[in-house]
């Protein structure tokens, strides 16, 4: 997409650029190839293969996850998030902490209880909106166990800049831990 | 006549006093659209202000320069500035001024509208400013999301302030709407085809349609947005059946559209100016009409791209995501007839082009990032961080300061008639320009690395620091680069050389006219016979103030402009405008002071004001003075034209008609509110619902219709001539609606539930408001014409009154009849 774009920016500017070199020049452009050819059928032959293709990459992340996933509730408030683990034999709840296996997708189910706020974690893609009243859902995967910083991405208010959360991806063992209650 | 007497006689009927009276009363185009220029240009200075607190404030990580909420009120504040309070009154100004000079006309067709609207901007925009001095501005963000900015969240005034100063301020921006769309359909230059008007008519023309039907939705969602703080209607509360995701629908629908409604009058001015410093015409002006009518209707398709992070399914939003990128296709005809029409030409870089080059660089950068945005999958990552802060800036400094610019440099000649080196113009540019780029571009890459919008501190360990550094440098840039603009035109406007009056030797008709222009703008109209009329006639400047053209000879103290026919151009009728007044000003203080009860919450004593407003409006129609037929006049040339109280097409009626439509808009967002409610919103069904009312419900639409056919039969006997019959059907029509509006009191009180219940019951109260406002409306138009028939102002040939009342009283009862079935149909169902 950054190379596509670059490179029409430059054919853009390029043509500029010649329209004041070849100045003096003699013979008049044609409406039909520079606004038919290059204003319509240019952009509709690259739009139409890029939305194609966006539409298939979005049905991966924004759809529902396969069953067998783990499912996990997630909460915003003003300031801080609740995390409500449906595994094992309880539901561990954590605060701005939230555990999932690494390797495996999990679906989130997105809600607020104030004001608007939005899950977002950097470098797992994806951000999604939590909103009173309504559940959201979100299909995330950590590839690697570790440690990913999350942060509230819609403004709610004086304590926005500090709305801040970690995402802990546990390997197998770690995760069967987790689910046994057994927390460091 | 000789020339200069013309002149004087002119200048008498079109000029207003001296002094500070005549900046009260004055009505003209000229002066008005100067006001909003240069209003809009201060208004824009404080918002730059504010943009630098900003950068000052993220130039270091944890700064302590200020706290959390300051920089709140300052980014909502420098948001809600930049685009209510500078880039749509920017445009308003320089239509208002120029459209008349380039359409061939001497004033717009509702001159006392212009002026209210002028001073509803500057009052509602100082409301504004003031709550930033005592602390008290909106700091929700410029986009008010609730339940932030709903009374639990923001306890304070600071949302009330948003809500109805900016609703305040968009008054003026729904009567410059009404205002551009008449003139340019009805006031024009004899011979004028609609495909002889210059570019920059339609491109006017169309975002002042789109004007119409964007404001409502966003008008209508800050009135219901502040009943509900007032109030308590749970329009947007989840617990009661409202939801959050409403406003953000209404927003965007109003938000959307806006962003092409700031980019439109933009690109009008590049469509205009790139071709004359090109020394050519444009490229495909058939292609850029069709693009800009597709952009209009495309750009109403896509206001969920701003919500693609809210949980709407995935295949809804393939379709805005489908709609978003298609957007581009009319933005791409109209780049490249601008890069053709300077191939076929012989561009010169002189000043008003550097800026124009300016434009292609950054707006075509912000074109491709939004094309990014417009993908789904991109957008969940970037939305909602300084991505998007980068390209919206991109897009809007791009798409509307820098062809501005290039404008101001194009037209301060017209307006001073001076002209000036360009040396401290060329470094302006470079300054903006390098600035601009070095504060944006970085921004780019402060929002990929995952910095969030709204944030007023963050962690070192991001490395975001050395970026935000540079942004920060670089605004200051800019911003010395906007001061030198303000220097530069300063000394153009005070010491630059008197010179020729068409510098450019453009062939618009702007340029037909002395520089700085009279108020009357030009002597006599001209005949117009292709797109570029002073190219075809050199000489018509000084044929036209020989009073050559029509209407050259002065009458009765007469403010005389000629209208035409939409599509030919042919010779309408003569339109005799109001003169200067007092009128606007008051009623614009009356208007405020409605406002300022409300921010108060003084709700009982703001009935006062609206009691004014009522009495100055009636005042305003009534003042339309004509108790006597004239019939047709002479208008030179050999020909003759009636007046416009005695034509089928005035003004007037094309005004109440497009007034009508943006009402419709928004009742029709009030429908879409409730509809959308009723599906999406939690709690629903409500837990109690309308009983009985069907009576009351019988009575309002029985009543209401006997009022819009006695309105008919009203209109059909005074044009008969038989005046003591039409008399009396007014009487009736507005006993009629008094009947209705009883009747529809009964329905709510017997029949509904409490509006602060559910949401269910506070649309249901809305819609009945809606219809009561109206029957109240149309009973006013009724009585009014009663009163009108009366004092003499009616006769079979002036009808004018009787059929504008007409029409709000067929539209009240339509708007009835939809309501009732509304507010009926759950009782009906169950």
């Amino acid at each position: 997409m950054l190379a596509g774009a670059t490179a029409l920016s430059l054919l853009v500017f390029g043509l500029l650029l010649l329209a004041f070199l070849r100045r003096g020049r003699e013979g008049r452009t044609s409406p039909t190839v520079w606004i038919g050819g290059l204003g319509v059928a240019m952009p509709i032959a690259v739009l139409l293969a890029l939305v194609g293709y966006a539409l298939m990459l979005g049905e991966r992340i924004v759809a529902p996850g396969v069953s067998g996933t783990v499912v996990i509730d997630a909460t915003g408030r003003q300031w801080s998030w609740e995390f409500s683990h449906r595994v094992g034999d309880g539901t561990p709840a954590t605060h701005n902490e939230l555990h999932l296996p690494a390797g495996r997708p999990v679906v989130l189910r997105i809600a607020a209880v104030d004001v608007i706020h939005s899950f977002w974690v950097p470098r797992l893609a994806g951000k999604m909106d939590a909103i009173p009243g309504h559940v959201n859902l979100l299909r995330i995967e950590a590839a690697q166990p570790g440690i990913y910083e999350g942060q509230c991405a819609e403004f709610c208010g004086s304590g926005h800049s500090g709305h801040l959360f970690r995402v802990i991806a546990h390997d197998e063992a770690g995760w069967v831990a987790f689910q046994r209650g057994e927390r460091q | 006549m000789n020339a200069l007497r013309r002149h004087r006689i002119l200048n008498t009927i079109w000029g207003a006093p001296k002094g500070w009276r005549g900046t009260v009363v004055s009505v003209n185009h000229s002066d008005i659209g100067k006001r909003f220029v240069i209003a809009a240009f201060g208004f824009f200075a404080i918002g730059g202000v504010l943009a630098m607190l900003i950068r000052a404030q993220l130039a270091t990580p944890g700064s302590a320069f200020v706290g959390p909420d300051i920089y709140n009120q300052l980014f909502t504040m420098h948001g809600s500035i930049m685009m209510f309070l500078f880039a749509i009154p920017m445009f308003e100004g320089l239509a208002l001024y120029m459209l008349p000079k380039m359409l061939g006309s001497r004033d717009m067709a509702f001159p006392r509208l212009s002026a209210y609207g002028w001073w509803c901007y500057l009052f509602g925009g100082t409301i504004l400013i003031a709550s930033m001095v005592f602390g008290v501005a909106p700091d929700g963000g410029w986009f008010m999301y609730t339940p932030l900015s709903s009374k639990a969240y923001t306890p304070g005034i600071n949302a009330d302030v948003w809500l109805l100063g900016i609703t305040f301020v968009e008054i003026s921006a729904i009567s410059a709407a009404i205002e551009i769309t008449v003139s340019v359909l009805k006031l024009r230059a004899p011979g004028m085809r609609l495909d002889r008007m210059p570019l920059f008519a339609w491109y006017l023309l169309i975002t002042a349609l789109m004007m119409i039907v964007a404001f409502p939705p966003l008008i209508l969602g800050s009135i219901l947005l502040e009943v509900e703080r007032a109030f308590d209607w749970p329009f947007f509360d989840p617990a009661r059946g409202g939801s959050p995701l409403l406003w953000q629908h209404l927003f965007w629908l109003f938000g959307h559209p806006e962003v092409y409604i700031i980019f439109l009058p933009a690109a009008g001015v590049i469509s205009t100016v790139l071709p004359v410093l090109a020394r050519t015409r444009m490229l495909g002006y058939g292609w850029i009409v069709a693009a800009l009518l597709s952009l209009a209707f495309l750009s109403f398709g896509l206001w969920v791209h701003h919500m693609f992070t809210t949980g709407i399914p995935h295949m809804a939003l393939g379709f805005f995501s489908a709609a978003s990128a298609l957007v581009a296709l009319p933005t791409a005809v109209q780049v490249f007839a601008w890069i053709g029409t300077l191939w076929n030409g012989r561009p010169e870089l002189k000043l008003p082009m550097l800026y124009l080059l300016g434009f292609f660089v950054v707006f075509v950068i912000g074109g491709m990032t939004g094309v990014m945005l417009a993908m789904v999958p991109f957008d969940l990552q970037a939305h909602d961080t300084h991505f998007v802060v980068a390209h919206l800036h991109y897009v809007l400094i791009g798409g509307f300061v820098f062809p501005m610019l290039a404008g101001a440099y194009y037209w301060l000649p017209h307006f001073t008639g001076r002209t000036r080196d360009e040396l401290l113009g060329k470094t302006t540019f470079w300054l903006i320009f390098v600035g601009f780029n070095v504060t944006f571009f970085m921004m780019h890459l402060t929002g990929l690395l995952g910095m969030r919008r709204r944030v007023h501190i963050y962690p070192e360990e991001a490395g975001w620091t050395l970026l935000n550094l540079v942004s920060s440098v670089g605004s200051f840039v800019m911003a010395f680069g906007f001061a030198l603009f303000a220097i530069d035109v300063a000394l153009h406007v005070h010491y630059a050389r008197r010179r020729r009056r068409n510098p450019w030797t453009a062939g618009t008709l702007e340029w037909a006219m002395p520089v700085p222009t009279p108020a009357y703008n030009i002597a006599s109209l001209p005949t117009v016979i292709s797109r570029e009329p002073l190219a075809d006639a050199p000489a018509l400047a000084s044929a036209l103030s020989r009073g050559e053209g029509h209407l050259g000879e002065p009458r009765r103290g007469w403010r005389e402009t000629m209208a035409v026919d939409t599509t030919t151009g042919a010779i309408d009728h003569i339109v005799v405008l109001p003169g200067n007044t007092h009128l606007p000003i008051v009623t614009a203080a009356a208007t405020g002071c409605f406002f300022l009860c409300l921010l108060a919450g003084r709700y009982w004593l703001s009935l006062l004001p609206v009691a004014g407003v009522v009495v100055l409006g009636l005042r305003w129609a009534w003042l339309l003075d004509w108790r006597r037929d004239i019939g047709p006049l002479p208008i030179g040339r050999g020909e003759v034209a009636p007046i416009h109280r005695e034509a089928a097409g005035a003004p007037g009626w094309w005004g109440s008609v497009f007034l009508l439509v943006a009402d419709g808009t928004a009742l029709a967002s009030l429908l879409f509110g409730y509809a959308f409610l009723w599906v999406i919103a939690p709690n629903w069904p409500p837990p109690e619902r309308i009983e009985g009312g069907l009576a009351a419900g019988l009575v309002a639409a029985a009543a209401g219709s006997a009022g819009t056919l006695l309105a008919r039969r009203c209109l059909a006997d005074g044009a008969a001539g038989l005046m003591e019959a039409a008399s009396r059907m007014a009487v009736a029509a507005a006993a009629a609606q008094l009947v209705t509006i009883l009747a529809l009191m009964a329905l709510g009180v017997t029949a509904q539930p409490v509006p602060q219940a559910h949401a269910y019951a506070a649309c249901s109260w809305a819609l009945l408001a809606y219809a009561l406002l109206h029957a109240t409306i149309a009973m006013l138009c009724m009585g009014f014409g009663r009163a009108r028939i009366a004092a003499g102002h009616v006769s079979p040939r002036r009808t004018l009154d009787l059929r504008v009342a007409r029409l709000f009283s067929d539209y009240s009862t339509a708007t009835l009849a939809i309501v009732l079935v509304c507010l009926l149909a759950p009782s009906v169902m169950s």
